[in-house]
């Protein structure tokens, strides 16, 4: 991997302003070290994957960003504000939706905004538009095992959305469902990336995925964590969501993560 | 037209009465009245008014009792779920209590709070908690992660995480126990009739078998099954009412 290559890819793109910093964040549990030393940049308005085989530590990572678990040393800042806990400027998606089984689509989309002391008529009238957003429109009363996998996410993602944080961290959001959903969700999240001035912090362990959508991709290789290298694939966008799997840069960058990754893989 | 489900349970009852009848009519035993025996004796001791009587005392153990279980069990088996300091210090105790032959310690009781009411509701309590505290230590010890996680993300504080993800989550399994920790209150409150004193359902009960008036004994019984599985179904409307989705299982399941 030259360096020439990756400072020029950096530098094809005009820095943008920092939405989210991290520095020498390092997370011990015990005498395992899950995170060491990580300093991570993530631009405002543009998506960062964090991509690395199981066990690097990129879900930890992400839960330290969210202010769920506290790092051993170092900080996280959002908008230059030292991170102490979960925070209105951040908004989480789950692997597994977290859904409440007993509670219908209305109200679980709702729920972000009820935590936050937002009034009922008001909160449901904000959820109703995301669900309407995400495309579950008619499903309001409906309780999340009525619907599929794919629907439950967006259901999840609603709930994200509707409580209008500038941060949204997305822990392997699509992996749970299946491959066709996947897909139109990776396509559909292209859109919102456009659409919504939204910093996204993305973290999955598929290389094509992450190729897909992302304008910043940080590796990490485990034990313990770190990042080893920054790869913004800048000719991809333009191509159009439809055109982008047979773009050549799409597949070289794919095949060099892979190079890269391989002998980590057990 | 009548569900399927309360078809079958009419069925269910008529095989186990027919069995009663049969018995009976063998009989089995000389103690052992026939089902129709049983419910003549039931209709006479409503109609000349000693069942109300009767149970206008038994009651009086029993809802203080269930009433104390069903809240101190909750609010215990929630602060045990929530704290693994307080799960040492109290987990063994009703562990032991559930364990422990109540008959054989109702002397003690009765040494050290008299004959009266309050000796009546400790047997209660003592039948009754256990399960429930246990039930629901369990249950809010299981609560997903994520779904904390999600409220805790979303900025819920922790009276918010307890109140509205925890607790309904656990709801399931607490009710569960309640079921299992009021069934055995009733037994309790019998119990406490007929080892501290005889009154209310427990007199009806010693004093037919004293008398060899075996229809009314088991008319007695019959009747405290029956308000207990009365009380139960009742339970579960509540909580059906209460959490519209428990009935549907987890998203992730």
């Amino acid at each position: 991997m030259s360096q020439i290559s990756l400072a020029s890819r950096q530098a094809a793109k005009p820095a943008a302003e920092i939405a989210v910093r991290t520095r020498d964040v390092s997370k011990n549990y015990g005498s395992v070290e899950a995170l060491k030393k990580l300093s991570l940049d993530f631009p405002r308005g543009q998506l960062t994957s964090l991509l690395g085989p199981s066990g690097c530590g990129k879900t930890t990572l992400l839960k330290i960003i969210a202010g769920l678990i506290p790092p051993t040393s170092g900080e996280v800042e959002v908008n230059g504000k030292t991170v102490t806990g979960p925070g209105p400027d951040r908004a989480f998606v789950f692997q597994d939706f977290a859904l409440l089984p007993w509670a219908t689509v209305l109200r679980n989309v709702a729920f972000g905004l009820e935590l936050r002391g937002v009034a009922q008529s008001e909160r449901e009238d904000i959820a109703a538009k995301y669900i309407r957003d995400v495309g579950l429109a008619g499903f309001e009363t409906s309780y999340p095992h009525q619907l599929s996998g794919g629907m439950r996410q967006r259901v999840g993602l609603a709930r994200a959305l509707s409580v209008d944080a500038e941060v949204l961290l997305m822990d392997e959001p699509f992996s749970a469902v299946d491959e066709q959903t996947r897909r139109k969700f990776q396509e559909d999240l292209l859109t919102l990336v456009a659409n919504e001035n939204k910093t996204f912090i993305f973290v999955t362990h598929s290389i094509e995925e992450a190729v897909y959508v992302s304008d910043q991709i940080a590796i990490l290789l485990p034990r313990p964590s770190r990042v080893s290298e920054v790869i913004r694939p800048t000719g991809i966008r333009e191509k159009g969501t439809e055109n982008i799997r047979r773009d050549p840069e799409y597949l070289d960058t794919v095949d060099r993560i892979w190079a890269s990754l391989r002998s980590y893989v057990e | 037209m009548p569900s399927r489900s309360f078809l079958l349970k009419v069925l269910s009852s008529a095989i186990v009465f027919g069995a009663w009848e049969i018995a009976g009519r063998i009989p089995v035993s000389y103690a052992f009245p026939t089902f129709l025996e049983s419910m003549q004796a039931l209709v006479a001791l409503t109609l000349d008014g000693t069942l109300f009587a009767a149970y206008a005392e038994t009651l009086r153990p029993l809802v203080l009792g269930v009433l104390i279980s069903s809240f101190l069990g909750i609010a215990l088996g929630l602060w045990i779920g929530l704290s693994a300091r307080f799960d040492w210090l109290f987990s063994p105790i009703f562990i032991v209590m559930q364990a422990a032959p109540l008959a054989a310690l109702i002397p003690l009781l009765v040494m050290a709070y008299g004959i009266g009411l309050t000796s009546k509701v400790f047997v209660v309590c003592i039948m009754a908690m256990p399960v429930i505290v246990l039930n629901t230590a369990g249950a809010v010890r299981n609560t997903p992660s994520s779904l904390k996680e999600m409220a805790r993300a979303f900025l819920g504080s922790r009276r918010d995480v307890i109140l509205k993800v925890i607790l309904p989550a656990a709801s399931p399994i607490i009710f569960s126990g309640l079921r299992l920790g009021i069934s055995a209150g009733f037994i309790g409150a019998i119990l406490s009739e007929l080892k501290i004193t005889p009154t209310g359902v427990g007199d009806i009960i010693t004093y037919s078998r004293s008398i060899a008036d075996y229809p009314s004994m088991y008319a007695a019984i019959f009747s405290i099954i029956l308000l207990a599985v009365l009380f139960l179904n009742l339970l579960e409307k509540i909580e059906l009412h209460l959490f519209r989705g428990n009935n549907r299982g987890y998203v992730t399941d």
